[in-house]
């Protein structure tokens, strides 16, 4: 193990006007290791990375790279000077082909006036391939799905060839499969003797990759430690500065009357032939690998997406929803995959965005009273970090974007509640919190859909999972026969929910 | 105040636009003396009004992340129209002879109900079609001059005192204008701040596809947006025909929407949507409102004013972009 860092950050302390989201922090990275960062949501780790990359220079500190003491004001210059990042918040040019989103500010030139299309198209081919991406470069970025934009993030990072590449929460948009692909890619990188700051708040993932950790809280550092040494009720400890005991803590509640049967559910080409019941009290998990239809699936239950086919009953009553306010009519709510993309207004207040949904309640003139006391009791309840809850949601930390959108839609008081990757970005202890918080909504006869790509998640939360694979429904398992041998069996299977059932 | 100690940097950053508004007012009373008195205010309100009025309308445009181009070419139909109503049965030049006066409210209900459908029919093309608010509006422009120079080929003029009492009354010595000017500025806000309308045209021009997710009718409140523009486009329209006297088909209102463009985006309402604050519209109407004036009493001559007006528009939108960036 060389002694030698390749960065290092000492005393970096950030002031963003009414928050000091740095205070003094420090960071010492081995070159070809993965540093993980951790902490809560809000302690300052996507703030420290964007420091060191010049997105928002420091208030104070000193960053040592390579011997020498940098000052990057832009990510073009630390890009030039061998560090690349994948953002916690994706940013593509949706309109534009992933081979252009790929070489984004250094297309290849024919000459200096011409693109050079062929060789921009077979440099993505050659790079995907290199990476066993299965991508087509010549797709428009909105085409893909969340989990593919994110892996051409990660090719386009991997391609600049940086000595250190941060990767702030990579794995959040990805399936088991595709963080299998990841760790693959970090793996081949670390033998290239780059450096990898890894964020992340997933454990078993922290545990797996990790050489070094490093543990921030409230925007202080904590401590650095080999992986090595910690385990995981260490980390936690140290993270959250009390114990989190259980992660899942569910509790069996009993199932009443069905609240929502979907019949062979058709869209597009996404959602083939979805059928499926919902009871009160339950939650109803959704699993299968990306691009399974999961997410168009609850998109088209709640009017987001044009329904092609089936008919759906809530209550005994045929209902054809078309548009979400339809579907917030009838008492369903959907926290959205895509945070950025149709969860937050990023320029409006917490306060504003969490009413949101619910602005019909608050009459006209709008109560704004009701409104503050509304928005103060979710974020007490979620504890979402913010100065106050007037500030912006754009300048919040990711995971405390999270919590204000679960506030917005348990304001709506929904009797069903769809949540699609409902903890991605979110901490541990917050983790935890939220799954209490759904083991309690069922409990008061609430029916719950949970999608998720975390397998201990849905295996840990769901009463019932519902297995998808290509926009059909492939099974459903009880509780007792819960194996994620099972699941992805399912999930990778061709086999209708009729012959699924035959073979169990 | 208490523990909080008075944040002047926080203050001023938020309502810059009024400092520069004081600062111009300052300088301009410091070079010519007579700027203050109250007959050159009172001149320099009634002149912004018209323009202002139709300022407030578009901001809900530009907030929702569109651009309303045809008000000044509705505003001078609806005048056209309204005005063609209340000339006297006996005026020989009259454009509807036979048909006489009809009272000025109910003509001025007419002129917005008129403004309203205008505004209604682009609205809906803009919303459901998802046609560019700048092509939408470019086209209804051409359309609604075109359609006023169809409605009467000359100047409607002899309107009857009634329906003048808006654009050209006092009230106790004050003149009814700029009343109606206060009365839409406070509505405006109302709307903004106090309404579901406004939140939902807040959050569309944001992220209209949170918006539709969060349940809010994109199409509905698009539509309304220009229909509730279009309405201060017509007021603004017979104000002009009130005030002047006449409707001129060719003239009336002429590039109008360029002007209240530029005061809604003086007064801080980014291209960019999500962003907007009455009072500041307000007080970019003021601020180029004094430019006018002063530089009229200064004897400036109207290319040099033009290009104060042009620096002055487009350093408000760069310190605006600058503020912004940082925020992100
Ligand atoms: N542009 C900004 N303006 C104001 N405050 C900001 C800005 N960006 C971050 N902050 C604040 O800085 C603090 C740290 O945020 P940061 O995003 O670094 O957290 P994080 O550790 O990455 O959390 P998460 O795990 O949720 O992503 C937060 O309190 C946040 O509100
Ligand atoms: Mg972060």
């Amino acid at each position: 193990m060389s002694q030698e860092y390749i960065l290092e950050m000492t005393d970096i302390v950030k002031e963003f006007p009414g928050v000091r989201a740095l205070k003094g922090v420090q960071l010492k990275v081995r070159p070809g290791t993965v540093h993980t960062l951790m902490g809560e949501n809000g302690a300052g780790k996507s703030t420290l990375m964007k420091c060191l990359i010049g997105i928002h220079p420091p208030t104070s500190g000193k960053i040592v790279y390579d011997g020498r003491e940098v000052h990057f004001k832009s990510t073009l210059e630390a890009i030039k000077a061998g560090i690349s990042m994948i953002h916690q918040e994706l940013s593509p040019v949706p309109e534009r082909s992933v081979a252009e989103n790929l070489w984004l500010g250094r297309v290849p030139m024919k000459n200096p006036f011409m693109v050079d299309h062929k060789k921009m198209r077979e440099d993505s081919i050659a790079l995907f391939e290199k990476l066993g991406l299965d991508v087509d470069p010549d797709a428009k970025m909105k085409e893909l799905s969340v989990a593919k934009m994110q892996m051409v993030e990660i090719a386009k990072a991997v391609s600049y060839d940086s000595r250190i590449v941060i990767m702030d929460e990579p794995t959040s948009a990805l399936t088991d499969v595709e963080v299998e692909h990841l760790f693959r890619i970090i793996a081949e990188l670390k033998e290239k003797n780059v450096a990898i700051i890894y964020i992340s708040h997933k454990m078993d993932e922290i545990f797996r990759i990790s050489d070094d950790i490093s543990v921030f809280r409230d925007g202080e550092y904590v401590t650095t430690d080999l992986a090595s040494n910690l385990d995981h009720d260490k980390l936690i400890t140290l993270m959250v500065g009390r114990e989190v005991t259980d992660m899942f803590p569910k509790v069996e509640c009993p199932i009443g009357e069905t609240v929502l049967k979907v019949e062979h559910l058709s869209a597009g080409r996404a959602v083939k032939d979805v059928s499926f019941e919902l009871h009160k009290g339950e939650i109803l998990g959704f699993a299968g690998l990306v691009g399974a239809g999961r997410t168009e699936t609850v998109e088209t239950l709640f009017g987001i997406r044009h329904k092609t086919g089936g008919r759906v009953w809530k209550d005994g009553k045929e209902i054809d929803i078309r548009s979400p306010e339809q579907a917030i009519a009838h008492k369903i709510a959907l926290l959205t995959e895509d945070r950025r993309g149709n969860g937050i207004v990023g320029l409006l207040s917490i306060k504003e965005n969490t009413a949101l949904a619910s602005l019909k309640r608050y009459g006209f003139p709008l109560n704004h009273k009701k409104m503050i006391s509304d928005t103060e009791e979710y974020v007490e309840k979620l504890r979402t970090k913010t100065p106050s809850i007037d500030t912006p949601i754009q300048n919040l930390s990711g995971g405390n974007q999270q919590k204000v959108l679960v506030g917005r839609w348990l304001l709506t008081d929904p009797d069903i509640l769809i949540v699609d990757e409902p903890t991605r970005g979110i901490d541990v202890g917050a983790k935890s919190e939220i799954h209490a918080l759904l083991t309690q909504l069922a409990g008061e006869g609430k029916a719950i859909i949970m999608i998720s790509s975390e397998m201990p998640e849905v295996m840990g939360m769901s009463d019932r999972i519902v297995i998808m694979h290509e926009g059909y429904t492939t099974g459903v398992i009880d509780r007792s026969d819960f194996s994620s041998e099972l699941i992805l069996k399912y999930a990778t299977s061709e086999t209708s929910d009729q012959a699924a059932a035959g073979k169990s | 105040m208490n523990s909080k100690s008075f944040d002047f940097k926080k203050f001023a950053s938020q309502n810059f636009i009024w400092l520069v508004l004081i600062a111009l007012v300052i300088i301009m009373g410091i070079a010519q003396p007579s700027f203050f008195s109250v007959n050159n205010l009172i001149t320099l309100l009634s002149g912004e009004a018209v323009k202002g009025i139709m300022a407030f309308g578009v901001m809900f445009a530009i907030l929702s992340k569109g651009i309303d181009l045809t008000i000044g070419a509705s505003a001078g139909l609806v005048a056209c129209i309204t005005a063609s109503l209340v000339q006297p049965a006996d005026y020989a030049n009259a454009l509807h002879p036979g048909l006489g006066t009809l009272p000025a409210p109910v003509v001025l209900v007419i002129g917005l109900l008129i403004g309203a459908a205008i505004g209604a029919v682009y609205g809906a093309l803009i919303a459901y079609t998802k046609i560019p608010p700048f092509i939408a509006t470019l086209g209804a422009q051409l359309i609604c001059r075109a359609s006023a120079k169809i409605y009467t080929n000359r100047p409607v003029s002899n309107l009857s005192e009634s329906f003048r009492f808006l654009g050209s009354g006092k009230i106790g010595g004050f003149p009814v204008i700029i009343l109606v000017f206060i009365v839409m500025f406070i509505i405006s806000a109302f709307l903004l701040t106090q309404t579901r309308f406004g939140k939902n045209v807040y959050a569309i021009g944001g992220n209209d596809q949170a918006a539709r997710v969060a349940g809010i009718n994109v199409e509905k409140n698009l539509i309304l947006v220009y229909v509730f523009c279009s309405v201060c486009a017509a007021l603004a329209g017979m104000l002009l025909a009130g005030r002047s006297g006449s409707a001129d088909p060719a003239n009336s209102g002429l590039n109008y929407e360029l002007d209240a463009i530029a005061a809604a985006t003086v007064g801080g309402t980014s291209h960019t949507g999500g962003i907007c604050r009455a009072s500041g519209v307000l007080a970019g109407i003021l601020i180029l409102g004094v430019i006018n004036n002063g530089l009229v009493m200064l004897k400036v001559d109207d290319n040099m004013t033009n290009i104060v007006k042009g620096l002055i528009i487009v350093g408000s939108v760069v310190l605006d972009m600058r503020k912004n960036a940082k925020k992100a």
